[in-house]
């Protein structure tokens, strides 16, 4: 049975999570890969935060506060009224923004991070210590999950291009799988660590 | 020379929109056989529907539309320079009608075509052939699961491996494990053997137009992608790294002459979206096929 969740999700939501659990997640999220990650670093938590920027920053941190983060590079189609479309929406790999992801989950108050592939022992620190969770989405489940975003609602940085943008999007039962909790559990660690233990003996044949 | 650039765009989005029956088949078994109520059933479940959707609404399977990569068998006579110039033209009107996410990005300064042209993208290899007809081959293929691939120098120092089918067997089993989930498992390895650096590559990504749970024409190799796809299964690493019986759904080798000195394992890991398609041209007429 499937957890619901809805943002902004609280500290204390997160924190009942546990390793293995199916989520459905609506609410306005907003989607975000490697050149995002690198600028919300460089731009806003290094600092210090050009003039130009000043406005993006005050609605991220506004919007992202018990929100989530969604790695992803949409196709979308534009609508003659001017708005997009999400087309197709599956997650991309996770472990990129990994040098990242712990500082913007601690800044920004974000309480989860959608992708795929999982991360690594930083993020899953920064999880257990500002309370968020890792939450796998099914890869290559585009036309899927792009059914699930009922609206864009905005996008900045376009510049950055189309699947390195921040696109912000209304979604309903975003299907999801917490891969990593704020218990310190990762799911990718146990995983490795028993087809470890399996390719060992299959090399010693 | 005749204008193939509509039927091109047609290549392109079946490619991109309609998985072909033999991955969905292997994909709804794999789905039967893991356990009940299980995220590793879960995610094959989704996987599934969103196939089915994809196929019925026209949308691409999965955003990550990869790198087109061409592989067209000409007659004698045909400008391999015009049939370019209709591919890069096929590439942009598909980009627009969103059957392609833009997905050029210049190496160093980090901007993107937008229109999924640029150096040496898409990929095409030409080979002229004895037939009085065209053929074109498309495989797309997503960055996640392309850096997944991996090449081995055997024998090295972290690849301790004899130059045979052994060395090889060890090589493919341990790049599935180093993949994890994180090139979409259930995936596809395509292993090419020998060869130089470049070659081998090109040879393991030629498999993956194979058709799945096809015969290796070399009884050796056929029996070694048996049992690697049985024993990488044992890994347990399963569906999106979930754990779970089906880690991937074929192996498929060829091999290539190679140096003295040289001895190349290459392994292009292709996601479960394993989208392949092939279209003959005769007497003016396209025809798009399923490997």
């Amino acid at each position: 049975m499937a957890t619901k969740l809805t943002v902004p999700i609280s500290e204390e939501q997160i924190r009942a999570l546990k390793v293995g659990d199916q989520v459905l997640l609506s609410g306005v999220i907003f989607t975000g890969r490697d050149a995002a990650h690198k600028y919300m670093v460089e731009s806003f938590i290094k600092g210090p935060c050009p003039d130009s920027e000043k406005k993006l920053y005050d609605m991220l941190k506004k919007e992202l506060a018990g929100s989530v983060i969604y790695h992803c590079g949409p196709v979308v189609k534009k609508r003659p009224d001017g708005k997009y479309d999400f087309v197709a929406a599956g997650p991309t790999t996770s472990i990129r923004e990994e040098p990242y992801q712990a500082d913007v989950i601690g800044h920004f108050g974000v309480r989860g991070v959608i992708g795929k592939g999982g991360m690594r022992e930083k993020t899953l620190e920064g999880c257990r210590r500002h309370g968020a969770v890792y939450l796998h989405a099914i890869g290559g489940a585009a036309t899927l999950i792009a059914e699930t975003v009922k609206e864009v609602v905005d996008v900045y940085k376009l510049d950055f291009g189309v699947p390195e943008a921040f696109w912000k999007i209304r979604v309903v039962d975003f299907p999801c799988v917490v891969t990593m909790d704020t218990h310190g559990q990762s799911l990718h660690d146990r995983v490795e660590a028993e087809s470890k233990r399996k390719l060992e003996a299959l090399l010693a044949r | 020379m005749p204008d193939i650039t509509e039927q091109l765009v047609e290549l392109i989005k079946a490619t991109s929109t309609d998985l072909a029956p033999d991955i969905e088949q292997a994909l709804a078994a794999a789905c039967k056989r893991e356990e009940a109520g299980s995220a590793a059933q879960g995610a094959l479940e989704t996987i599934l529907v969103n196939v089915r959707m994809s196929r019925e609404t026209g949308r691409p399977i999965c955003q990550d539309t990869g790198t087109p990569i061409f592989h067209v068998w000409y007659p004698q006579g045909l400008s391999q320079r015009q049939l370019r110039e209709q591919i890069m033209q096929a590439v942009r009107i598909a980009t627009e009608r969103a059957y392609l996410r833009p997905n050029a990005v210049a190496a160093l300064a980090g901007k993107n075509s937008g229109d999924n042209t640029g150096l040496d993208f898409p990929t095409i290899h030409f080979e002229e052939w004895e037939h009085d007809y065209l053929k074109v081959g498309l495989l797309l293929k997503g960055g996640g699961c392309e850096n997944c691939g991996c090449q081995y120098s055997l024998p090295a120092p972290e690849s301790p491996w004899s130059r045979d089918l052994k060395g090889v067997r060890k090589a493919v089993l341990n790049a599935a494990f180093k993949a994890q989930g994180l090139g979409c498992a259930p995936g596809i390895l395509g292993v090419g053997i020998g060869g130089d650096r470049a070659t081998s590559v090109i040879k393991a990504k030629e498999q993956l137009f194979r058709r799945l749970g096809d015969t290796n024409p070399d009884p050796q190799l056929d029996a070694l992608e048996k049992q690697l796809l049985r024993e990488i299964n044992e890994l347990g690493i399963g569906p999106m790294g979930f754990g779970g019986k089906t880690t991937v759904l074929g192996v498929q080798m060829a091999e290539l002459h190679r140096l003295p000195a040289s001895f190349f394992v290459s392994v292009a890991y292709m996601c479960w979206a394993d989208r392949r398609k092939i279209m003959t041209l005769k007497d003016g007429k396209a025809v798009i096929e399923n490997p």
